[in-house]
């Protein structure tokens, strides 16, 4: 079918006009509304999945996971061995599909994911990737030049560590486990688990103490 | 195919730009596409690898110019269209005219969980795997007008063998509707400067997950 809308980037939602919003959701109404009459879909399953996607799953799955991993060695060890086998062991987590991997980021190198060919991403325990993930600058950019990719995201990393990037071309999907910060021994999953935000188990962040907090 | 979605390497798109505390949808039309897809997966009406190559196929400044689900959209529609589910008639309208076509199963409220994840994609091997961990290969130097997983920066390059993923799907036959045709997946890594010369940055590894077909023995 044609396009012959006008859109720019990952903002069109926020800046086109009203007449095309009003455009594509008629679009995405009738597509639904002829699927539903069909009955080839149901309109409270969609409503479901949405849910599903908006409320429960999302960084903090993955957060839970690494902060387990950063606690207690034998799970850490079944993690790196077999991702998945051991997040569904463990009944803690949430539903998760197959091949997961674990990669675990030292202070000798550090591991980045992307998808250049389309947008593969870990939903089950990062919930939906940001729009940054699925863009052409991230995509483009990362499997050449990782380290302009990471001062993009103000993270400048010592040059003797050595730099990983995992494109995801199958359905393989990959979970960094960033480095646990410095002075947090003896913390909790929990306390420890507020540390590791999205992007720091995707490669382009670190898990970091916040500003002024005491070590 | 060599199309616009294939971006590892390509120059010139300027900075990544993030979004603070962004939400899953910036609108609530992104979440009913998402949920179409799912729910119309579950049908096996087709198959992840055929909706990927139906965004692949769009109009290249269409491809890199709308926004992610308008993509989803466009692919779904296309693919809908093609497949005979809806026809360009009802879309217009915005209700079932025609036919409907049997599909082998639809998602309802009970079995939703199956709509949460993903595949499962591993598939039982035919044969051994041919390569080992430390083996090293030469990506082929192929250029179907079909789908394929293996991007262009990474082809007729020398690798290593990281791992064995596993025997899965293999989507160039998927895409196709020459079924599963199950293949040995491996993780090949390059160095940096084997894909980028000089100009990429200094001591850096990229792998790519590899099925068997792309891979010669080095």
């Amino acid at each position: 079918m044609s396009d012959d809308h006008h859109h720019d980037h990952h903002h069109d939602h926020d800046h086109d006009g009203a007449s095309h919003l009003s455009d594509i959701q008629a679009r995405v109404r009738a597509l639904e509304t002829v699927l539903t009459e069909k009955g080839y879909v149901d309109p409270a399953v969609i409503d479901n999945i949405v849910e599903h996607f908006e409320t429960r799953v999302g960084p903090h799955v993955g957060a839970r996971i690494v902060a387990r991993a950063w606690v207690d060695p034998a799970f850490k060890a079944a993690l790196l061995a077999d991702a998945t086998a051991a997040i569904r062991d463990s009944g803690e987590f949430g539903p998760l599909g197959d091949h997961l991997i674990a990669l675990e980021n030292t202070s000798g190198q550090h591991n980045m994911v992307v998808c250049t060919l389309c947008s593969c991403y870990p939903w089950d325990v990062l919930g939906l990737p940001p729009v940054w993930y699925k863009s052409a600058p991230y995509r483009s950019r990362v499997v050449m030049n990782p380290r302009s990719v990471l001062a993009d995201f103000g993270v400048s990393l010592p040059e003797a560590t050595r730099i990983r990037v995992w494109d995801s071309t199958a359905e393989t999907r990959y979970l960094v486990i960033p480095e646990r910060p410095a002075g947090t021994e003896g913390w909790s999953e929990e306390r420890l688990a507020a540390l590791v935000n999205r992007d720091s188990m995707i490669g382009t962040g670190l898990a970091t103490l916040p500003v002024g907090e005491a070590a | 195919m060599n199309g616009v979605h294939d971006l590892g390497g390509m120059q010139g798109f300027g900075p990544v730009v993030t979004e603070a505390a962004e939400p899953p949808f910036h609108a609530p039309w992104e979440g009913r596409v998402l949920g179409l897809q799912r729910a119309i997966l579950y049908t096996r009406a087709w198959n992840i690898d055929v909706f990927r190559h139906a965004q692949e196929q769009l109009p290249g400044a269409t491809y890199l110019t709308v926004s992610y689900y308008h993509r989803w959209l466009l692919g779904l529609t296309r693919t809908a269209l093609e497949r005979g589910l809806v026809t360009q008639e009802e879309l217009d309208a915005g209700h079932a005219q025609g036919e409907v076509r049997p599909l082998q199963r639809t998602l309802g409220l009970r079995d939703v969980e199956a709509a949460y994840i993903r595949g499962p994609f591993g598939r039982t091997p035919p044969a051994g795997a041919a390569f080992a961990p430390g083996d090293r290969v030469r990506t082929r130097n192929l250029h179907p007008l079909g789908h394929t997983r293996l991007p262009r920066y990474a082809r007729d390059k020398i690798g290593t063998v990281e791992r064995v993923l596993g025997c899965h799907v293999f989507p160039d036959a998927a895409s196709a509707g020459r079924g599963d045709d199950p293949q040995w997946l491996y993780a090949v890594a390059f160095r940096g400067e084997d894909l980028w010369g000089d100009d990429g940055d200094p001591g850096i590894v990229v792998s790519i997950d590899a099925f068997e077909p792309y891979l010669e023995p080095a």
